[in-house]
């Protein structure tokens, strides 16, 4: 944990003096070993009796401390190094030219080798698996982005849409036996009815008052659900949903299956590329209506919603209408990515709908940098397949992630795609600044 | 009609607590503006430093429990209150100025550090410790036989809430770091023309919510005699919704929303189903914010054109 401010940061450059500079890291370990001196100088554990015992840690609390103490040394001298040049700034204006010219390459090569995803790993599975995650929060992203990114609603529950599309598909499949190209538009069409149930409530609020709401929201559906066990089964979940079919041609290994009728050699892998190809499909659906909707009026009245709500009452913008349109929409494509989760899984429980994959969908939006659509498709794979590479890390996967989390805002609080097209132009297309773009106060 | 009383006792000790954590999310929201989404996990922190204090107290042989208790709340404040302080100039201070969201998904971000850096420090399982108050005074027995007990533990935290919450509106009422913070939360730029050093407001705001938020921990400790990894979540956002509905910025307002949060989800357990609590304490805070957009106390919003 270092400290460090920027005031005395320009007063080091200008001075260079090493002694202020050990004096700052002297502190920061200082604070260091308060904050860490009972949480890890000392470590308690519950006894078979349920007796609490204690012993020291005194190696682990010293070897902490020595490394805030080098890391405040090192980080400075960085700074000192690097100067107070935003990142930006770095880069000369040719090769940022050069970047912004590729830069409109990147979403259709990243599509072309989306596609050809399970042709070059075909037989690694393990990527497979992975990239079918990554789109699906992509497809999450997307989601999310119409409700924050274009009409500037802060949901903090959007995982109970998700929710809804899950819980919706697995009981009907697995209670009517009905097929899954008939639950996935009920499945949406129930996440989208629950989004306007949520809209309405929240219509007057706004800003934080509306985050909180929409959080509470999301936490009484997983309640619910948890504590309804007639329904949903509970804590255990629902387990047995039927896989997708190809339009009722089941991908297994039987009589009727895919391969007998197509006379191929039946592998599991074609289940795998069928379920990549299947959310590849609903997240470009996703992202082609989403594109589409913004050309239409209410996609501008959205993006007018965001900018200035007064405004958008003054100019005569039903905002009810608009609130709920976004709020419905948004659901509507977590209710798919619900259905399709339940169906991969094969089995769903309140565990995969806790606050945390809200925030881990809002972190996506945010990161990806509001409303554009490329940048939250690459937000989606680097933190997703960013917090793969710690899986070995069991423990600490989440304290890396949190930490990316709050180093990734300081050091880019507008996300990773600053600047996105404009929905409207009027002769010339000029991409717009996120620095423009407002956050919505709801 | 004893059965009521009984609940409405225990409520309102429940309250308390949550009113405690409240104080800490509403101070940060009116003067910052923003929700500083890792107040739950420093009332954990604050719950666990004391239950560490406890055990070396104990074991080195204390036996005296107003000694024990004096120590372990100025040790647990101290220490989360260090905490609440560096938790402000890692992540929030380069991000005061930033749009708004960004503060907001750094809070949530250090809430996943705090959360699992105490996992991964202390463990995943339940701390328990042995009571440390214990017996209590029977105020009234029906003839049926009935009890309403108000335990000593009961006494004591609801004492220490009042204690500090006199003390803390003595710091915000009377003294120059609450002229200060009340300054701040009308116009920083304004407060910081007129001399007040703004970033060291924010500071000591984040400083005293951290510390009160330890001794709801300590309080939490003595009333449940447990603490675990898990627990900043749920009652960060209950003390969240209670500041809400007290209307958020509003310091009475974030502890009468922390009593009317422990009131709902005492008698809800007590009357209908103890599974459901944590969904009416949510519910009535929707339904609240419908008719009272901004919450019991809040100032009406000004809509700026």
């Amino acid at each position: 944990m270092t400290v460090l401010s920027h005031e005395t940061t320009k007063a080091n450059r200008t001075a260079g003096i090493p002694v202020t500079l050990l004096k700052r890291a002297f502190f920061n370990a200082l604070v260091a070993l308060v904050l860490f001196s009972l949480m890890v100088g000392i470590r308690t554990e519950a006894g078979p009796t349920g007796q609490l015992t204690y012993w020291g840690r005194f190696g682990e609390l010293a070897s902490l401390v020595a490394i805030v103490f080098g890391g405040s040394i090192f980080i400075e001298l960085l700074r000192q190094w690097l100067g107070p040049v935003g990142t930006e700034k770095l880069v000369p204006p040719a090769v940022q030219r050069g970047l912004a010219f590729t830069g409109r390459l990147v979403a259709p090569a990243l599509l072309i080798f989306t596609l050809l995803v399970p042709v070059i790993f075909y037989n690694q599975r393990y990527i497979l698996d992975l990239a079918i995650l990554v789109l699906t929060y992509v497809m999450l992203g997307w989601g999310l982005n119409v409700v924050v990114g274009l009409a500037g609603l802060l949901d903090l529950g959007y995982v109970a849409f998700y929710a809804v599309g899950a819980y919706s598909y697995a009981l009907l499949a697995t209670n009517f036996g009905w097929s899954f190209w008939i639950c996935l538009p009920l499945a949406g069409i129930l996440a989208a009815l629950w989004g306007v149930m949520l809209g309405f409530p929240v219509l007057r609020l706004r800003g934080d008052y509306l985050a909180i709401v929409t959080l509470a929201f999301g936490e009484i559906i997983r309640l619910v659900i948890i504590n309804w066990q007639s329904l949903t089964g509970g804590p255990n979940g629902v387990s047995g949903i039927p896989r997708p079919t190809l339009f009722g041609i089941p991908l297994d290994n039987t009589d009727d299956g895919l391969a007998a009728k197509l006379g191929i050699e039946f592998s599991p892998t074609h289940r795998i590329v069928f379920l990549f190809y299947l959310i590849l499909a609903l997240a470009l659906l996703t992202n082609w209506v989403t594109i589409r909707l913004r050309r239409l009026p209410i996609g501008r009245a959205w993006e007018a919603l965001r900018e200035d709500e007064v405004a958008c009452r003054a100019l005569g913008i039903n905002t009810t209408t608009t609130k709920l349109t976004a709020f419905a929409t948004g659901a509507m494509f977590g209710g798919f990515a619900g259905a399709f989760f339940a169906t991969r899984q094969g089995f769903i429980s309140p565990e995969s709908f806790t606050f945390q994959e809200s925030a881990l969908v809002l972190a996506i939006v945010v990161l990806g940098g509001m409303g554009s659509q490329l940048g939250v498709a690459l937000a989606a794979l680097s933190m997703i397949g960013g917090f793969e590479l710690f899986r070995g890390l069991e423990g600490y996967r989440m304290l890396v992630f949190g930490w990316a989390m709050v180093l990734i805002m300081i050091w880019r609080p507008r996300g990773l795609i600053g600047h996105r097209a404009p929905t409207v132009y009027l002769t010339k297309v000029q991409a717009i600044s996120s620095d423009l773009v407002k956050e919505g106060h709801g | 009609m004893d059965y009521f009383t009984q609940q409405l006792i225990n409520g309102l000790v429940l309250g308390s607590i949550y009113g405690l954590i409240a104080i800490g999310y509403t101070m940060v929201y009116g003067i910052v503006g923003m929700i500083n989404f890792a107040h739950g996990d420093i009332f954990m922190i604050g719950g666990f430093i004391a239950l560490i204090t406890f055990l070396i107290l104990i074991s080195l042989g204390l036996t005296a429990i107003p000694v024990i208790l004096l120590v372990v709340l100025l040790v647990s404040m101290a220490i989360t209150a260090l905490y609440g302080w560096t938790i402000e100039r890692i992540a929030y201070r380069p991000l005061r100025h930033s749009f708004r969201l960004a503060p907001m998904l750094s809070a949530i971000g250090m809430s996943f550090v705090l959360t699992n850096y105490s996992q991964v420090a202390q463990g995943a399982r339940v701390k328990p410790i042995p009571p440390l108050i214990t017996g209590g005074y029977t105020l009234h027995e029906s003839p049926d036989g009935f009890v309403i007990q108000l335990s000593n533990i009961q006494i004591v935290v609801v004492i220490t809430t009042i204690v500090l919450l006199l003390i803390f509106n003595w710091l915000v009422l009377r003294t120059r770091l609450g002229r200060d913070m009340r300054a701040c939360e009308q116009d920083q730029t304004m407060a910081a023309l007129l001399g007040v050093d703004v970033d060291r407001t924010i500071s000591m705001t984040f400083v005293i919510g951290a510390a009160l938020a330890a001794v709801a921990g300590l309080m939490y400790l003595l009333y449940y005699g447990q603490v675990d990894f898990n627990m900043g979540f749920v009652a960060g956002i209950k003390a969240f919704t209670a500041a809400v509905l007290g209307g958020i910025g509003s310091l009475p307002g974030a502890m009468l929303g922390g009593l009317a949060i422990g009131l709902i989800e005492t008698l809800w357990s007590a009357y209908f189903s103890v599974e459901y609590k944590d969904v009416a304490a949510f519910s009535i805070l929707i339904i609240v914010l419908i008719f009272m957009p901004t919450g019991l106390l809040g100032r009406p919003e000004v809509e700026k054109v």
